[in-house]
Formats: C-alpha cells, structure tokens, sequence
C-alpha cells in the first residue's frame, strides 16, 4: 500500500516535471578526484578508513564517478560490553555512476555494493534532474532498490534477505539573488529480516543472579518511513559569508518519530580560507516495541533493546576548515583544497539504561556518550 | 493512479501554460552571490556522504539528507 503511495506520487511528480517550462542549461558536475581519511570514536567504538571519489567528463553529455569506501571497525560499545566479546570487523563500500545529459535534463543511475564478512548490501537507483522556470527551480526525482543479505560470523548456515524501495523528491529554489531554499521528501520501505542478527533483549527473571537474563530481539518484518526537510542558504556580503539552516521531520510505522535542525556559518577570507560552524540537535521518541527491560520472556511479539530506537537525543557542534591552494606541480590540475573538519556529539539516552555501570535491573544509570568525528581530505578539480 | 496522472497532467499543463510568460526574477547577471563558494550546497560530496552516514548509523530516522545508502558497518 505505501510503495503504490509512493509509486503514484514520483508519477504524478514526473508528470508535472515533463510540463514545466525548461529555459535553462544543465551542467555537468565538475571532474574532481577527493582522497579522505575519517575517524570516529564514541561508545568504545573506533571506526576508521579512506574514502576515493573520482568523476570525470567523457564528451558533453556524460560524467562519470567512482567512490571506495572503508570503515574499519573495532568494537567493545554497551551492547558488547553488556553480553558479548569485543570484535573487529572491515566493510567496503563500492559505488558507480553516470550522469547523462539530455537536452535540459541530467539523468544519472548507478549501483553500490557494501560487503562486510556477514551482511551484503546492494543498492541500484536512478534519478532525474532538471532546472527550470530560467534555472530558478531545480526538480530532482530518484528512486532507488536495495538488496541485503543478511548473515552471522558464529552460525555459517544462518542466512536472512530483506528488500528496500527509496523514493525521493527534491527541490533547490532561488529566492532572491542571496537567498536559497530547498525541500526533501524521502519516503523507504523495508521488507525482509530487518533486526540485528546478534543483538539481544533482556527480560526479568527471578531465577537468575542477575535479576534478568537475554534473547535475540525480534523486529516486524516490513517498516516503511516519510522524512521531509527543508532548508535555506543567505548570503551576507562580508567575507563573503553565508548563514544556512535546515529542519527535518521523520516518522515511520515502528512508532519513531523524530526531528533535527541544523544552523550553520560559512565564512571566507581572502578567497584562500573557507570555515564553517555549524550545530545540530537531533531528538527522536522509542519504536512501539522498544524496552530495556521486558517483564518475562518472549513477553510481545516484536522485541528490540536497538539504543537506535529508543528514546534519545543528541547534540553536535562541527567545525571545518578549507585551505584552497593553487596547483602548479601538475599543468592537468586546475585548483586543489586541503581540508580538516571536527564534529562533537553528545548522545543522551531516556529509557536505554547502562547495564555494565551496575545497579537493580532497570535501576542502573540512563546510558550516554559522545563522539569525536574526525576527517582530513584533500580535494582536487581538473 | 490513472485518475491521479490525469490530474497530474492537467495541473501540470495549467502550471506550464501560466508560467511559460514568468520572466526570471533573478536575472543570470544578478547570481554571482548565488554562485560563490559559500552559497554551495554540497561544497565536499565525500564528506557530506560520511556524515550522512554517521548520523543514520546511530539514529533511527532515515532520509531527506542526500545519504548515499550502503550497509551500515555497525553489526
């Protein structure tokens, strides 16, 4: 029923986008190369990696882009500290693309796939981009199906699927000639095995020493979710400088239902150095399933102790710093930028409590931690 | 659906027959500010996909924020 929902509205959307009167020229992106390097660490949680971006023209109407992408993961966060042995695990991440241009209209469809050693995720999309009413308006349409193969490191026979449909809308319109705004619809549907295939729930039981003891969680085997956002960019002419904010809505049918708005600062000075402040406050309320503790085994049909889908918020403050330089060495580089950005975030959580801290069942301290998210990168146009 | 498309059409055909006048009201010499470094909205792909991905790894909304998908590398 919800994918027919959204199946009608990128028609009717598409429909509408056919008609309207386009006066304006497409351009395609840039040729760039981006070589990154992130880190993230939070929660005894040590994510690092690379990251490659490359795009590159072929003609007129064609660009081309390639991105790897690789977290290496070493973990001992609550859930592991909480009932099982810290792990260390590498996903790669490969994707592929091409935008072709058609008249006015860039049309771009791609694939990528995510492997780790127990779950596979494949997604294809497709979308469609056109500026209009003299390049005021610029419409995007895309959707996008997903394949994952879900397995578990300690169980070789264990192999679960799911299914996902991506439908997103998107419009960037310009104002006036120094403010911009733009809007997001995405609407996701999820069918499959959608939990984790180790994480578990606790439940009370008299019997233990504890006072409660775990089972697998169980999640309903479809969800479908509608986020809206909308945002806007004002230039100010000191530096030059630009203020930018965005708020986003989200519910879906597990019962979550969230927000996050963002206010930011961007600022160059002499054309050489770009900085950017920006701060984000994200609150979000439980999955209807959601416990921490549930009263006895097997005590609903659907199950989850995910701290994702618990009652929480968090708030994070970001800066980044870009130094643009001129490229002399090599005669086929046009421009290059080196750039180092910092993100701290403060997770707190309502009814996601800290079982390692100690304490009665469902007495022990709410749970919390922050974050500190690291990226240096370089960037080059040709 | 098909009651829906022919909606669509009409309002549509309405939109492109009372628009095909509308004279831009930021003519293409007034968006030099429009263009500059600071106005871009998606100054850094690479990075503005990592964060994307940090967020929806660690919260349960998803979408409406350009997220280049992918597993979530957080089993």
């Amino acid at each position: 029923m919800a994918r027919q929902r959204f199946s009608r509205l990128i028609a009717v959307a598409l429909a509408a986008l056919v008609l309207l009167p386009a006066a304006h020229a497409q351009v395609l992106p840039d040729d760039r190369f981006d070589l990154l390097y992130h880190s993230y660490e939070g929660d005894q949680i040590t994510i690092t990696g690379p990251s490659l971006l490359a795009r590159k023209k072929i003609g007129q109407k064609v660009s081309v882009s390639a991105n790897y992408y690789v977290d290496e993961i070493s973990s001992a966060s609550i859930d592991v500290r909480s009932y099982a042995s810290p792990y260390t695990e590498k996903r790669n991440e490969f994707s592929l693309s091409a935008d072709y241009l058609v008249g006015e209209t860039i049309l771009t469809a791609g694939y990528t796939n995510s492997d780790e050693q127990d779950f596979e995720a494949q997604t294809a999309f497709f979308g469609v981009a056109q500026e209009v009413f003299g390049g005021l308006t610029t419409v995007n349409l895309s959707y996008a199906r997903g394949w994952d193969e879900i397995g578990q490191v300690t169980d070789p026979e264990f192999f679960r699927e799911a299914d996902r449909r991506l439908y997103r809308l998107g419009l960037s319109q310009v104002i006036t000639k120094n403010l911009l705004l733009t809007f997001d619809f995405e609407g996701i549907t999820d069918e499959g095995f959608l939990n984790n295939s180790y994480r578990q729930v606790r439940f009370l039981d008299a019997n233990d020493a504890r006072g409660y003891r775990f089972q697998p969680e169980l999640y309903p085997e479809t969800r479908t979710s509608s986020a809206f956002s909308l945002g806007g960019r004002y230039f100010i002419g000191a530096g030059p400088s630009a203020i930018y904010a965005n708020a986003r809505t989200y519910s879906d049918t597990w019962g979550i239902a969230a927000w996050n708005a963002e206010l930011g600062y961007t600022y160059s000075l002499r054309s050489k150095w770009l900085f950017d402040l920006s701060a984000r406050h994200y609150s979000q309320t439980a999955a209807d399933f959601y416990s921490d503790l549930y009263p006895f085994e097997n005590a609903q049909n659907f199950l989850g102790r995910d701290k994702e889908i618990s009652t929480f918020t968090n708030t994070g403050i970001k800066l980044d710093i870009t130094y643009d330089f001129s490229v002399d060495i090599f005669r086929f580089l046009d421009r290059g930028t080196v750039n180092l950005s910092y993100n701290y975030i403060m997770f707190e959580y309502d009814d996601f409590r800290n079982i390692p801290a100690g304490g009665d069942p469902g007495e022990e301290p709410l749970f919390e931690f922050n974050a500190d998210v690291i990226q240096v990168y370089l960037s080059f146009w040709f | 659906m098909r009651t829906l498309i022919l909606l669509a059409v009409l309002c549509g055909g309405l939109v492109s027959a009372g628009c095909s006048n509308i004279e831009p009201w930021v003519k293409p010499y007034e968006r030099a500010n429009l263009a500059s470094e600071v106005m871009k909205l998606d100054r850094n792909p690479v990075s503005g996909s990592y964060m994307n991905h940090v967020h929806e790894s660690r919260e349960g909304a998803r979408g409406a924020s350009g997220s280049s998908g992918g597993g979530c590398g957080c089993n």
